[in-house]
């Protein structure tokens, strides 16, 4: 099927949330590096954020082919309200529950949403979707092992996963915001939309997280916080953006 | 006085100078887990190193990061430490081979001569 300029203006807003998703959270798990809890994990943490940085830098790429600017321009050189990134992988590192929970809600829709593009028309998209699949199955595992595993430990453990759950959940749910090109998407086949997603996530997390001994908040009656997918941020974004482009704009023209 | 350093998530974290907490005992680790790599199926795995970890799960985890980044390996085995048996150093004197049993290595076999019979027949051929 022909695509309308509809059709590529949501296609690039996919593209875009995406990849600006993966860019922030890749940098915030970034600064776990060398104060991570014990050696084996500050190396496997700091070696997933950098797979996100990867991963943010294959789909900026596809978006420079759809004419937008080159990815370091995209990625050092926009201001917070310019972002897509939802308000969940903003937010500072706090303490390593709280960033485990977060790894854990991202990475499985992170997850969910490459394999539901591992079908989609847009063949660029397609590849990287499978590109990526068994670094991002990686990901999940060790979300997994790690939730399992506080859930087993201490009380003080479990207690603090429990409430990180809890307070992190409406910014997971934010994750699913629904853009302007939602039917574009799916009328295209370019991609099976927020909706989908979430639901698939719910019937993922849900289970998983309660076969580990917590409980989820009740999707129904929690109120997503949204506001990231339409340049709304929360205070966290822009600090974190000029730390990220400082040395970038020292010399922006510099050969790296 | 709060730490002050070159590094801003540091500075951030208003960490006390004189700060105690979080210091671990010398001991006070994880329990390590030995880490096996194969590189291709149906060869034999291969000891690469080892783990800090509190389960086996989390062992298989860290040691898929720390061993199997820059290469290729299809399958990992972990195994407790406390579990590996071992030999004393001090009975390393087990493993010696005494002069008088050279009878035992291939090279000792009459067919030897017979092989390099061959060997030199087919240079012979070959030149």
């Amino acid at each position: 099927m022909e695509f309308t300029e509809k059709h590529v203006m949501g296609l690039k807003d996919l593209l875009y949330k995406m990849a600006d998703d993966l860019l922030i959270l890749g940098h915030r798990n970034s600064e776990w590096t060398g104060l991570g809890p014990i050696l084996e994990e500050d190396i496997a943490f700091s070696s997933m954020a950098q797979d996100k940085m990867g991963q943010s830098l294959a789909l900026y790429e596809i978006l420079h082919e759809l004419g937008e600017s080159d990815p370091d321009t995209v990625a050092f050189t926009r201001n917070d309200h310019q972002f897509h990134c939802s308000q969940l992988v903003e937010l500072p590192i706090g303490e390593y529950d709280f960033s485990l929970v977060r790894h854990f809600f991202y990475d499985h829709a992170d997850a969910i949403r490459f394999d539901m593009l591992a079908d989609t028309v847009v063949e660029p998209l397609q590849m990287v979707a499978k590109k990526f699949r068994g670094e991002i199955k990686y990901h999940t595992m060790h979300a997994n092992t790690w939730l399992k595993q506080l859930a087993q430990g201490s009380e003080e453990a479990r207690l603090r996963m429990q409430s990180a759950i809890n307070e992190t959940f409406p910014f997971a749910l934010g994750m699913f915001e629904p853009s302007e090109y939602e039917a574009e998407l799916i009328e295209a086949g370019i991609f099976q939309g927020e909706e989908a997603l979430k639901n698939q996530w719910l019937e993922t997390v849900v289970p998983l997280l309660e076969s580990y001994g917590y409980t989820v908040p009740d999707a129904s009656t929690v109120t997503p916080i949204f506001g990231g997918r339409k340049g709304v941020h929360t205070e966290y974004l822009q600090p974190l953006l000029d730390e990220m482009t400082e040395v970038f704009r020292i010399d922006p023209a510099a050969e790296w | 006085m709060k730490i002050k350093s070159l590094d801003p998530r540091v500075t951030r974290s208003n960490i006390d100078e004189d700060t105690q907490e979080g210091i671990l005992n010398p001991l006070d680790h994880f329990e390590t887990y030995e880490v096996f790599e194969q590189r291709k199926r149906g060869i034999h795995h291969v000891h690469v190193g080892s783990v800090h970890a509190p389960s086996a799960e989390m062992a298989v985890v860290f040691a898929k990061e720390q061993y199997t980044r820059r290469g290729q390996c299809v399958n990992l085995w972990v195994v407790k430490t406390s579990d590996v048996f071992v030999t004393e150093y001090e009975d390393s004197d087990i493993f010696e081979t005494t002069v008088n049993k050279k009878y035992r290595e291939p090279d000792a076999y009459k067919v030897i001569d017979r092989i390099n019979a061959f060997k030199e027949r087919n240079a012979k051929q070959n030149a």
